[in-house]
Parts: structure tokens; sequence; C-alpha cells
């Protein structure tokens, strides 16, 4: 316990301000708020740049009111005014010195266009009290969060996040909508005209309005859509599921032509990420082995499919010295088998081996497999750093060819689909709880008779399947294969969308993958701040909801029948011990 | 009999004898035909091996961060790499400002102790708001969490320093009293810079064992790392601790970062990775938890790597044999940890089972 | 005569200087309540693991039923007929309740991945006949109706039920309890012991318990070896150990056996 004593709240909003404003002028001097500020959410209303901030001071007053929670309301809104001070005064601080310290010679982005942006082009007074109303408004805002009733406040965070949301991700609605015949006029009332590309004012209220009013009409009635499908007879019910089925097909048949090739492509990148999560989801979040060299068998099943595919074979430049330039789906089952065998190979010398060592040694495997694909000793057969290109492509007869990503987007999907459904089977049987077991506690798991050898295999080889899938599919969809594709990074990016998506849990793991895959492919201003945001996300999940954003434990919430109250009499199949099966 | 031996090895032990007497077997084939073809002289290899000596006092002050945290907190600072990384990038700006003003001419000395001071203050900020924000809280957690913080955090500082400062690299000054070289018995040469950072890289070594055999400080060090709890009970304040720990740790790597710099020039935001992965996995090679492991750990794999490729591929003929490095200094590792599983020296921490 | 469903002899086990079990020969008689007890650090839960596999003894042989498990891993032993329970519990945290004993079924099911994939006939009738059984292990172990619950959640009581109905669902011949007990009430520790006597005129399984509780050794053992320093020092019925001179020195020290015997002579110490 750090402190007992409680502090005078001028303190707490002190130190919860200066945070803040720490985090304000770390994006203000990366970059971010200048880079950010070329995009609107709201036209000429509400700029990116400007949002950032003030999510920062909303935040700040928001933490600031909540840490005083039993203090009198006046008290804490009064706080948070002060705690939105505080970023203001170090930011103007900052827009002071830049010149005199000439400090855009260490911090290059310390420009005139972000003062310009700090100061809302003020100069002087003014620009402070500008500054200080702002934070001080914002905070206030934050602050105010935490006072107002439980049934006002989700609606308004939700429409808020809602308009947010929708004007970050305007070029995905755009595209969309005008691939769907007749919404066009949408189009022109939601997203205004003005000096840019953004919500209009009109559309920024509209939505906030739905997103709130339907937020508040479902507080009233929780259960609600569950239970009309519960109270359909056997009959009903069946051919409501084949509906869904059917709507579903339908619907995933016609995503591709709504998408558009960029989002089509966007997508598949997110599904082979999905694929690359299912398998690893077996390995650590089932097996609880945590492998970090994941990344080895998604390229030993790209190299697989590049090298017996690619038509550029030969002894010039560029090409390698043999392939067979066979049909794509021979490579493809060629390169799950290669890779189920790498799985084996690769998890034998790690079989004893305890948590951090295998991570240390898997991801010394991985390493290992990326520097031997690009080396020059083995350029004849894997060309080297200069990859393998004219990667062979998926083909139907003569009449349909897997070569855009309107139609990738199908093998994606099946491919997904298929990993699925196999990772859920296996997650409720016998060798799911095997993993499981051997998670929780390895040496009481082998005393319940599990071996623990086959069963690590057996995780290993499963994972580096669908990885070597994914591997497989990521060659041809991108048509050639360079060894800085198959960095550490990789291995990490899977290990954390399952992880963010909650371990073990098979919808977290697509959560995860449109989290961090698919968020950061549409958000194409954040590519330069990806990383960064994404090491603050990974910490900030860690420290608030480890357990993922759809935990495993969601589900039990279905309860099975619970069980009857069962007589004392003996179970029947201890009946005659002794007699078991001595086959170990 | 033969059947108790072989209910004693299983197929997988077999499978992996196999493996590491092929290994070792292309090893010594390989060294003996390097050695007999002659194209290296014994220059050569003094060379290769002060080389080798020089990264790898680099690799053991940095491994010693990772065994120190680990032995008290169990967990891989992934961001430890880092912790070297900010005290290399600050030394540069103080030490370019110097080497501008002519400060660095004149008083090379002294320029150069306070390049290393405000590196290793840098990096020993940096570790304790690590600790603080982002791995205290999650200290009762299971593995798997502060694994994956520490893998953020690394992400997060590589992706600051890099964003704040712009993405070019930047180059250290040439320090006028570090150029140029020592030449022994008439024949072999080497460079000052490289003598500086294996006498400073022992001396801190020297220092940080007797700091932790010695002191008071050093002593609940190694009681908190046996158990946490029994340390409390005897009144250790655990936390100012593992604090200290993170210090100690996070002041070597800032030192480290800024000899580095001297010897490479170059740097960035990300040259903390390859070497952080390398010196994680010479405090693993000398057993985990184990300080005279790690410093031990950290020069054989500096060395190895330096030597190996050379010694075992040239003679196998394999091209460009320094692009393997890093797959010898693994495949070291994973021999070493299969057949003696608890690291060349043994690691501190035992785990019983039931 | 009854025969010995287990047999020790001469068994060895050391720790670098620390000789934790020494040369320890111990019979255990098919279908008996057989306790071990000694002071802390007498070897009796290295005994335990040494018969389990999870340590493997320097010497000495462990014959179950004409078995060496000397050199056995402990899937192979727990596949031969023996379960154990846990000083510490060791239940498998983040399951719940029911998976933790569908675990313990794992000798006797036989699907594989596979078949779970493809959701084969056989394979689908064993996973529901697996589930009932554990669901009427739960309810013989009294937990009926917690089968959902994560065993991390479960009351201390309950977690030592749920152990011994893991080990249970093996389908042992012989069950070792470690400590069963431990951190009970008076009136949990009754309802437990009676669970244990019942779990052998029941299902005629063999006993090997571990127990620091008098009233419980006292209560349902036929027999009682006692360790000290890894060896053993007396071994009998309970009445024969209650008076054994060494065996009051080991736990009160040195001279004190003749204080409790006159003690335990007196009229009013007579037991029922």
């Amino acid at each position: 316990m750090d402190q007992d004593k409680p502090r005078h709240w001028i303190a707490v909003a002190l130190q919860l301000g200066a945070t803040g404003g720490l985090a304000a002028l770390l994006i203000s001097l990366v970059g971010m708020v200048e880079e950010f500020a070329k995009r609107f959410i709201i036209v000429d209303v509400l700029e990116m740049g400007q949002a950032l901030l003030l999510l920062i001071l909303i935040a700040t007053g928001y933490m600031t009111s909540r840490r005083l929670a039993d203090r009198p309301p006046r008290i804490r809104l009064l706080a948070a005014v002060v705690s939105g001070l505080v970023p203001a005064v170090m930011l103007f601080a900052l827009v002071l010195l830049i010149e005199p310290l000439n400090m855009r010679s260490i911090f290059p982005n310390a420009s005139p266009t972000l003062i310009e942006i700090l100061t809302f082009g003020q100069r002087g007074a003014i620009a402070f009290a500008m500054m200080a109303v702002a934070g001080a408004a914002q905070a206030a805002a934050g602050g105010a969060v935490p006072l107002v009733s439980p049934r006002w406040r989700a609606p308004i965070v939700q429409g808020v996040v809602w308009v947010g949301l929708l004007g970050l991700l305007q070029d995905i609605l755009r595209v969309t909508l005008t691939n769907i015949p007749g919404a066009t006029f949408v189009l022109s009332w939601m997203f205004g005209g003005g000096s840019g590309k953004g919500l209009s004012i009109l559309g920024a209220v509209v939505i906030f309005a739905l997103v709130g009013y339907a937020t508040f009409r479902r507080q009233g009635r929780p259960a609600a859509a569950a239970s009309w499908r519960s109270r359909l007879d056997a009959r009903t019910a069946r051919l409501v599921n084949i509906g869904i089925w059917v709507a579903a097909a339908v619907g995933l048949y016609l995503l591709p032509k709504l998408l558009g090739p960029y989002l089509s492509e966007v997508t598949n990148s997110v599904g082979i990420f999905v694929l690359m999560g299912l398998g690893l989801n077996i390995v650590v979040g089932f097996a609880g082995l945590l492998d970090l060299g994941y990344v080895a068998f998604y390229a030993i099943g790209a190299y697989v499919v590049g090298v017996l595919t690619t038509t550029a074979v030969g002894d010039q430049a560029g090409q390698i010295v043999w392939g067979p330039a066979m049909s794509f789906w021979l490579a493809l089952m060629a390169a799950v088998l290669v890779s189920v065998m790498a799985g084996i190979i690769l998890g034998v010398p790690v079989l004893n081996m305890r948590g951090d060592y295998l991570a240390i040694v898997t991801l010394g495997f991985g390493e290992i497999i990326r520097i031997m694909a690009g080396s020059d000793f083995l350029k004849p057969f894997t060309g080297g750093s200069q990859g393998i290109v004219q990667v062979g492509v998926g083909r139907i007869g003569g009449l349909v060819a897997f070569d855009k990503p309107q139609t990738i987007f199908y093998v994606v999907v099946a491919a997904c689909a298929a990993a699925g459904f196999i990772s859920w089977r296996l997650r409720d049987s016998r060798m799911g709880r095997t993993w499981k077991a051997l998670r929780e506690d390895e040496d009481v798991a082998q005393a319940m008779g599990i071996h623990l050898v086959s069963t690590k295999l057996l995780a290993f080889a499963t994972g580096a399947a669908f990885a070597g899938l994914a591997g497989a599919l990521f060659a041809s969809k991108i048509g050639s294969i360079y060894p800085h594709s198959f960095k550490l990074l990789v291995s990490i990016n899977v290990l954390s969308l399952i992880i963010v998506g909650g371990m073990g849990s098979l919808p977290g793991v697509f959560i995860g993958a449109l989290a961090l895959v698919g968020l950061p492919e549409l958000l194409r201003e954040f590519s330069e701040y990806r990383l960064l945001m994404y090491g603050a996300l990974l910490i900030v999940m860690m420290l608030n909801r480890p357990e993922g954003l759809m935990p495993e434990a969601t589900r039990r919430r279905e309860l099975r029948e619970t069980d009857g109250p069962e007589a004392e009499a003996p179970p029947e199949g201890v009946a005659n011990p002794g007699e078991v099966a001595a086959s170990g | 009999m033969l059947r108790r031996l072989m209910e004693r090895f299983t197929l997988t032990d077999i499978f992996m004898w196999v493996v590491g007497g092929s290994i070792v077997t292309l090893v010594v084939v390989g060294s003996y035909a390097t050695l007999s073809q002659g194209t290296y002289t014994a220059r050569h290899w003094f060379d290769f091996l002060v080389f080798g000596l020089a990264q790898g006092s680099v690799y053991a002050l940095i491994a010693l961060g990772y065994t120190l945290v680990y032995g008290i907190l169990r967990m891989i600072n992934f961001a430890h790499s880092e912790v070297f990384m900010s005290g290399a990038y600050i030394g540069f700006f103080v030490i370019t400002a110097m080497s501008g003003s002519g400060f660095l001419d004149e008083n090379p000395l002294v320029a150069l102790l306070a390049v290393f001071l405000v590196a290793m203050i840098t990096s020993v900020t940096i570790a304790v708001l690590l600790e603080r924000i982002a791995y205290r809280p999650l200290r009762r957690s299971p593995r798997l969490v502060p694994l994956i913080t520490a893998i953020g955090a690394s992400f997060f500082l590589q992706e600051a320093f890099r964003t704040l400062f712009g993405s070019a690299s930047k180059g250290y000054p040439d320090v006028p009293a570090l150029q140029g070289t020592w030449t022994l018995q008439g024949e072999f040469i080497i460079q000052k810079i490289q003598v500086l950072v294996i006498v400073a890289g022992a001396l801190m070594m020297f220092f940080l064992y007797m700091f932790v055999m010695r002191t008071k400080t050093g002593k609940a060090m190694r009681a908190v790392s046996e158990d946490k709890d029994v340390a409390a009970l005897m009144g250790i304040d655990v936390d100012a601790i593992i604090v200290r720990t993170f210090v100690i740790g996070a002041a070597l790597a800032g030192a480290a970062g800024v000899l580095y710099s001297l010897m490479f020039r170059l740097i960035n935001a990300y040259i903390g990775f390859i070497p952080g992965i390398k010196a994680f996995t010479a405090a693993v090679l000398g057993g985990i938890g184990n300080i005279p492991g790690a410093m031990l750990g950290g020069l054989f794999l500096g060395i190895f790597e330096s030597v190996g490729p050379i010694l075992f591929l040239d003679g196998l003929g394999v091209a460009a044999p320094y692009q393997l490095k890093d797959v010898i200094a693994f495949t070291m590792l994973v021999l070493v940890l299969i057949f003696r599983p608890t690291g060349i020296l043994g690691e501190r921490l035992a785990t019983a089972k039931a | 005569m009854t025969t010995s469903v287990l047999t020790a002899r001469k068994v060895t086990k050391r720790f670098g200087g620390l000789v934790a079990v020494d040369q320890l020969d111990l019979e255990i008689a098919d279908k008996a309540i057989h306790a071990v007890i000694g002071p802390n650090g007498s070897g009796k839960t290295t005994l335990f693991n040494c018969i389990t596999g999870f340590y493997r003894p320097e010497g000495g042989e462990i014959l179950f039923r004409e078995h060496h498990l000397e050199s056995l891993s402990s899937d192979r032993i727990t596949r031969l007929g023996i379960a154990r329970t846990y000083q510490n519990i060791r239940l498998f945290a983040n399951l719940t309740a029911l998976e933790n004993i569908l675990v313990g079924e794992h000798p006797h099911l036989k699907a594989g991945m596979f078949s779970a994939v493809f959701h084969l006939p056989a394979t689908v009738r064993e996973e529901e006949e697996a589930l009932v059984e554990a669901r009427r292990l739960l309810g013989y172990v009294g937990l009926g109706g917690k089968g959902d619950l994560l065993a991390k959640n479960l009351a201390y009581g309950d977690m030592r039920r749920l152990e011994i109905g893991r080990a249970l669902a093996s389908r042992p011949a012989m069950l070792l309890l470690d400590e069963p007990t431990a951190g009970m009430n008076p009136q949990e520790t009754r309802e437990m012991t009676a669970f244990i006597r019942r779990l052998r005129d029941d299902l005629g399984i063999t006993i090997l318990l571990i127990e620091h509780q008098m009233r419980v050794v006292m209560g349902i053992s036929e027999k009682v070896t006692v360790l000290d320093y890894g060896q053993k020092i007396a071994e009998g019925t309970p009445s024969e150990i209650q008076n054994d001179p060494t065996v009051i020195e080991a736990y009160l020290g040195r001279g004190s056996a003749s204080a409790v015997l006159r003690e335990a002579a007196s009229p009013a110490r007579q037991p029922l």
C-alpha cells in the first residue's frame, strides 16, 4: 500500500495533471499532433491532432475525478479543472521555449506548425488564456463523467466514441457506401464538403443522437435478444439456424465486391493474422508453451510455396536454381506438411525447457530460419536477400484465378473457417483439456497420465500447420517473398493480438486481429506512429485488462445445466478399481 | 538391462544426441579445415579475439541487467535493450555538444566521464520509470502479463526515441584521445577504443561483484532474489531493493551504451534490439540469475560470435560466413540448454516438483 | 495373509548432501488404510514423490503389483493404478471443477485429435459418458452443482474434495492422500475421515495417507509407519505407535517420552 493517509486534492490534481502534461508534450514532440492535424474528424471543426489532445485532457480530468471519488462533487470538478490547467501551462512553456532554446535541432518536430496548432493560432497572453480555458474545460468535461448518473453516462460515452470511430474510419464508409447502390445520398449529408474530408456537423450530431438513444434504450432490457431465440420450437429454430448460415454465406460472397480491392486486401491481411493467431492460440493459449519464434513456421510455409511454384527458375540474377513450378494447391499441401514436420523438429529440443528458456530458444529458432533464408549460403535455393519472385497463384481449371484481393479473400476466409472449426472442436475435446492441463501445471498433468512429449509436440505441430498455411497464402497474395517479411516482429504481433483479444479465446483472436492488424492498416496517418501506439496499447491493456477484450471465461456464462443433487452413491465407473487398462 | 536403458533414454533423447553430435562434428571438421588451410594468420585470430572480447564486454554489461532483474523478479525485462539504447542516445547529444565546443579535445577524460554520467542517469531514469509504471503493478500477475508489458514498453521506447529525435541515424564524433592503436610484440595491433571497452567493462564488472557480495544492499539483493517474502519478514524493504536492482542494471547498461557507441559510432533508436537479445542469450547461457554467469556468458558469446563464423564455417566452404554469426550464437545456446539445462555456471534458482 | 499391493525396499532419495529418505522399507497391504506420520521434514512427501514418479530414488526399489516403479515416469505410474493428492493443493486453477475431473479421467479415455475434430460417433459417446461419470464423481465428493465453478474460486474444503475427486477419476487401485485434512476444522475433519473410510469400504481402494492430526490417524488407519529423518523408526497399529517411546521422542524431543507416557497412563486420560 502506498498511501494510507488521504492526500490533499490539489496534490492529486497536480500530480495527474503533470502526467497528462507529459503525455501531451510527448505526442506534440513526436509529431503526432502535427501529422494528425491533416485529417478531420468533423470537417472544419475538429481535426485529429486536436482530438488527440482533447482525449488526453479529458482522460486527465476523468482520472482526477475518479481518484478523488470520496470527495464532494464540487471538489472533484475543481480538481479536474486544476488538473487540466497543468498541461496547458506545460504546453505553453513548450511553445515559449522552442525558439530561444533552438529545440528544433534536437526535436525535429518542434516546428512552427506545431506552435500554430497548440496556440490556436494566437500569440502571447491571448494564446495562454485560450489554452488555459481549453485545458480546464476539457478536463472538467472528463471530470464530470464519473459524476453523471450511469444511465446517462453510457449513452454519452458511446455516442462520442462512435462519432470518433466513424470519423476516423470515414474512408471505409465512403468506399463501402459508394459500392452499395442507392446509398450515395447518405454520403452527401453525412460527410461534409468543407475544406477536407470528414463528418459533417450534421452527420456527427445524427450519429451521436442515434447511438446515444440506442444505448439508452438497451439499458432497460438486457436479455431481450437472447431469449427470443430460445423460445422457438425445435423445427423453427433449425430453420432459423439454416437461414442464418445461408445469409452469412451470401454476405461473405458479396463482401469483397462491396469492399473493393483496397479493403479486401486489408481484410486478407487480417485474415492471415487470424489464421496465425488461431495457431499460436493453441500453442500459447491452450498449451501454455511460450513460442516467440512462431514466425519460423510462417516463413517455412511461404518459402515452400515460393520455391515450389515460382516460375523464376534458372541461373540469372534473382532466380533460384531449382523450382518445379507446380500447382499452387499442391504446393499449399506441401507447405502445411513441411511446417508440421518443422513444428515437430523444432519442438523436440525444447521439450524439457521451462517458460523463459523456451521463449528465448524459440526466438532463436525464428531468427535462425530468417537468417538462413536470406543468407548467401542458401541463396541458390531461397533467393537470398532478393527473395523469390513470381510466386504462383491458385487456379481452378482455366476459369477461376485467385490473383486479386477480392478473389484471394475467399481462400483466406475458407482457411480461417477451417482453422477456426478445428480449434473449436479441439478446445472442447479431450485433447483441448489435456493442453490446458499442461498449461496449468505440467507436473501434475503428467501425474494425470498425460504423455508430455506427444502432447507438446502435437501442440507445436498444429500451431505450425496453421502458420504454414498462413505463410503459403501470404506468399501467393504478395507474389514475392523476402526474408525481411519474417522478422521477430511478426511473432510479437501474433502474440500480442491473442493476448489483447484474450488468451485461449477464439473470438478473441478475431477481435485482436481486427484491432492490431486491421485498424493500423486502415488508418494510414497512423503508420508512422503505429508501433508507438502499439507499444502503449500493450502496456495499457496489460495494466488494466490483462484477460483481454474477450476472455475465455465469458463463454462460461452460458451455463450448462447445473448438476442435480447427486446421491452420494459411488460413481459407476469405479466399481472395479485396479482394472485400469495398464496400456500406458 | 537393455529395457532399463531404453526406459531411461527416450527416443527424443536419442534424437537430440544425434543432432548435437552432428553439430559438434561439423564444428570440429570445419575448424580443422580452416586452420589447416592457413588463410588466417595469428594476427587475424588475435584481431577476432580482441574484437570478440570488446563486444563481449558490452554484452556482459547488458546481460548483468537482465540477470539481476530476473533473479529478483523472475521476469525477462524485455525493455532493458531500450534502457541500453537510451543511454547511448542521450550520450550522443552530450558528446556532440562537447565535441563542437572543443571541450572533448582539451579534456577528454573529464568530457568522457561526463558523457558516461549523463548516459547512466538517462538509462537509470528510464529503468526506474519502467519499474514504477509498468512492472510494479503487475508483480503478482501470471508470468505472461509482465512479459507482454515489457515487450510493449520496448516498442514504445524505441519508437518514442525515433519519433522524438528523428529517424536519421546519428554518428558519435571522433574522440582524438581514443584514435589510433597500440602494437604488441611488434605484430598484434589493438585499437585504443577496444582497450577502453575491455578495461572499463572489466572494472565495472569487478565493482558490481564486490558490491553484490560485500555490501549490505548487495546482501539484501541476494536475499530478495532467494525468497521475496522471507526477506520482507527479515525487515528488508523489498520495493526499495527492487528499485535499486533496476538502477544498478540500468547504470551498467547505460555505460555499455556509451562504450558501444564509441566503438561502432553509428546509433539509432534500434541499436538496442540485437545486442539486447544477444545479452539475454548470454545471461541464459551463463545461468540466469547467476551474476558471474552473466559476465562469463557475455564474454564467451562475444568471442564465440567473432571467432566462430570464420573458424567453423570458412573451412566448410560456406559463403559469407559472417552473415550466419547469429545462427552460430543461437545454435550454441540451444545446445548448451539441451545438454546443460541450467546454463554453464548453473542457475541460482531451483524449482522443485511437488 | 493379505497380499501387499505396494512394497518398497531400501528406498533412498538424496538431494545433494541431504538424505531425505534413507533405506526405507514399506509394505502396504491390499485394501488397507495405512498412515505415514512423522515430524516435519521426515521425508513423507518425498516418499510419496518417489512412489508416484516425481522423483527418481537413488537406491532401492518400489514394487506395485509386480511392476517396478523406480524408473517409470509419473504418467505411466498413474496408468498402472496409483493416484494422489497434494499437500498444498495443486488443482488446475483456471479450469472448472468438472474439467479438472475430466482431465483426471484421461487414462481411460481414448479420443485423439482426429476423432475430436470430426466428432466420430465413438468419440462423441465417450465424451458423453465421461461427462456423466465426472458429474457423478462430483456428487460423490460432495460438490454436486459446483461443476462450472473455476477451481480457483472454490472454497478451501471444496478444493480438497475436488482433488480427491480428480484422483478418483483415473479409477485407481491405490490412492495416496497427502495431508487431506490440513487446514480443516474439527467438523470438516470428521467428515473427511468418514469419507476416506468410505472410499476404501465402497470402492475397495487401498489408501496411503500422510497425516499430522493424530485423531485422524488413530481414527481410521489400520497400520501406521513413523518416519524421522528419512528413516522408519516405528511401525504398527495406532495404539502400539501411540505408546512407543521412540515415536514420542521424535515428535517432542529426548526425555519427553517418560513424561508423556505417565500422563497418558493417568486415569483421567484413559481412551474410551
